[in-house]
């Protein structure tokens, strides 16, 4: 939790209209909604969705060239002047993974890379001794490691001390749309982590999203939720505002959950009719 | 013969990754686009001066759209 001087300096931020910034890699961001770019049915309805999230961190993939291919995401992505974050989708190896990193760093000239290894093709889930050999590797070459992992929190403490920039724990399998399966986790490696913890993968709909800010999520990455939804720009402007009132929400400080009513208006001065 | 993004291509002798490159129809210049051979990368500054052997399989990629 934040001190109270700074909760009070982000409360008038926050009036103002002006998201507070956090610092990912390095770098201050004002958005905390990191957005795939896979899924969408055109270029033209992903530009459109990208552009209401208000994100600015926009992840892309690298796959063969194909000659056939017309339009291009890089440009999309330049012309709404985002930060193209590459990922390592589809692969099953440390060796695999850390291979497409490099690449990556080639072709985008960043250092940045968002880990994926993954365990089988029916789950999509981490495969953790995979994820944490690549992300050690990767560290030692000078990447910013933004690793998806399982939301472990012994996992994610290992991913953290192996000098990642971030770690990402899923809410539930890729594409599920399936929420937040485990909350308690997701607060346990909250709790924990020192560096960003983003909740990637499973965001179904705008609770999801802000349920993870409620959690005390620093971010959220999510795809398929919008990509995938009947109105992707529609979707993209409910993940802004549930990303921000997740996240306003958390820091407004709750009220205690109780089994009984406590009632808020006064007993005193009810009159006797 | 080399094999270039999986497929068994001929490129003339002397052939550098450039001329790989271009037989994707990938922007030699393009923004994105990143060159294996052996599974290492090769820089782009390199691309000019890496002959291709015989046999060596390439692998040439770019940005597509991606969780």
């Amino acid at each position: 939790m934040p001190s109270r001087a700074a909760s009070a300096g982000a409360g008038a931020a926050a009036r103002a209209g002006e998201p507070e910034s956090w610092s990912l890699g390095g770098r201050d961001w004002r958005s905390r909604l990191i957005v795939g770019t896979g899924g969408f049915r055109s270029l033209e309805q992903m530009e459109r969705a990208l552009e209401a999230t208000g994100a600015e961190i926009v992840t892309v993939a690298l796959r063969r060239v194909d000659p056939a291919a017309h339009g291009s995401v890089v440009d999309v992505i330049d012309r709404l002047g985002l930060f193209a974050l590459p990922n390592t989708a589809g692969c099953y190896t440390a060796r695999d993974a850390v291979r497409t990193a490099r690449l990556a760093r080639e072709a985008f000239e960043t250092d940045w890379v968002k880990l994926e290894v993954i365990g089988d093709d029916r789950t999509l889930l981490p495969d953790a001794p995979e994820l944490l050999e690549a992300a050690e590797t990767l560290v030692d070459e000078g990447f910013k490691v933004l690793p998806y992992t399982n939301d472990d929190p012994v996992l994610a403490r290992r991913l953290e001390e192996a000098g990642c920039a971030a770690v990402m724990p899923l809410g539930s399998p890729i594409g599920s749309g399936a929420g937040i399966r485990n909350p308690y986790n997701v607060r346990i490696i909250v709790e924990s982590a020192s560096v960003p913890v983003i909740l990637d993968a499973g965001i179904g709909t705008a609770s999801d999203a802000a349920l993870a800010m409620e959690l005390g999520c620093d971010g959220v990455l999510l795809a398929s939720a919008v990509s995938r939804a009947a109105d992707p720009a529609l979707m993209a402007r409910a993940m802004r505002q549930s990303v921000e009132a997740g996240y306003a929400a958390r820091r407004a400080g709750r009220i205690p959950r109780r089994l009984h009513a406590q009632a808020s208006t006064p007993d005193e001065g009810l009159p006797e009719l | 013969m080399l094999t270039l993004n999986g497929e068994r291509v001929e490129l003339a002798d002397a052939a550098t990754v450039v001329d790989a490159v271009a037989a994707t129809g990938a922007s030699a210049t393009g923004r994105g686009v990143a060159v294996a051979v052996g599974g290492e990368v090769v820089p782009r500054a390199e691309w000019s001066e890496r002959r291709l052997a015989d046999g060596e399989s390439v692998e040439v990629v770019h940005a597509v759209q991606g969780g």
